[in-house]
């Protein structure tokens, strides 16, 4: 099974991926799809634009390690992953997780595993234009607890 | 220190190892790339770096300062070799 897993400056194509997931794919029921957005607004400041920094050797065997421990836990189809870097502005598409299964619990918990783990554990930092200058975005406690969730 | 300036991964076939750095840690130190001797593990590493200055001290010692050895995330026990690459980084923000 080929997952696709991508880092990528160009926007992507929603209904392109959804399409890649679901054509000539009979044996799956459920399509699960995330998609992450730039907001206008992030603790406290008005956002102008968003630059996104990666670890570009070690980001896609970030992705590739989280989506082979998801297809561990849950018996899923088709896997997409995009996540954006570079320069992004308010209302612009960041990440995509579209995730098949034959029914639709395995797609909905995989798919939330993946964005829980990318958060937490895939090399990329937000760096933000605010009135007040360029601020690199804190890290919310909320992304490293979400994990907790998955432990067994 | 035995440091030079690298030119790609320079480090692999010495007995060098490659450090980078990544996000508000590379801005804090001015630093986005070493080549040092090959040291031990990421603490005797870490030690070699404390000597750099205070705000290296400082950032190395932060429980929130992650290390990644050859691009999986590691610990200060995780054993080095000559042409390692090692990265700091802070907490990822990505998503």
């Amino acid at each position: 099974m080929l997952d696709t897993i991508e880092v990528q400056n160009e926007d992507f194509d929603m209904s392109a991926l959804y399409n890649a997931l679901r054509h000539n794919n009979t044996s799956n029921g459920a399509i699960v799809t995330f998609t992450g957005l730039v907001r206008d607004f992030n603790q406290g400041h008005n956002v102008g634009e968003l630059f996104l920094e990666h670890y570009p050797a070690m980001t896609k065997i970030s992705l590739t390690n989280i989506v082979a421990q998801a297809r561990q836990r849950w018996t899923l189809g088709r896997i997409s992953v995009i996540h954006r870097i570079g320069r992004l502005t308010q209302g612009d598409q960041i990440v995509f997780v579209g995730v098949t299964s034959a029914h639709r619990k395995d797609a909905f918990d995989g798919a939330q595993f993946i964005m829980d783990f990318l958060k937490a554990e895939a090399p990329f930092w937000k760096r933000e234009t605010t009135e007040q200058g360029p601020r690199w975005v804190e890290a919310n406690s909320d992304d490293s607890k979400a994990l907790t969730k998955w432990e067994r | 220190m035995a440091e030079k300036p690298v030119i790609g991964n320079e480090a692999r076939g010495t007995q060098m190892i490659n450090v980078l750095f990544f996000g508000q840690l590379r801005e804090q130190l001015n630093t986005d790339k070493l080549s040092l001797d090959t040291v031990s593990n990421v603490k005797a590493l870490k030690i070699v770096l404390a000597q750099r200055g205070v705000i290296w001290r400082d950032i190395l010692a932060s429980d929130s300062t992650l290390v990644a050895v050859n691009q999986i995330i590691s610990n200060e026990e995780t054993t080095l070799c000559d042409g390692d690459e090692i990265a700091f980084f802070p907490p990822v923000t990505g998503g």
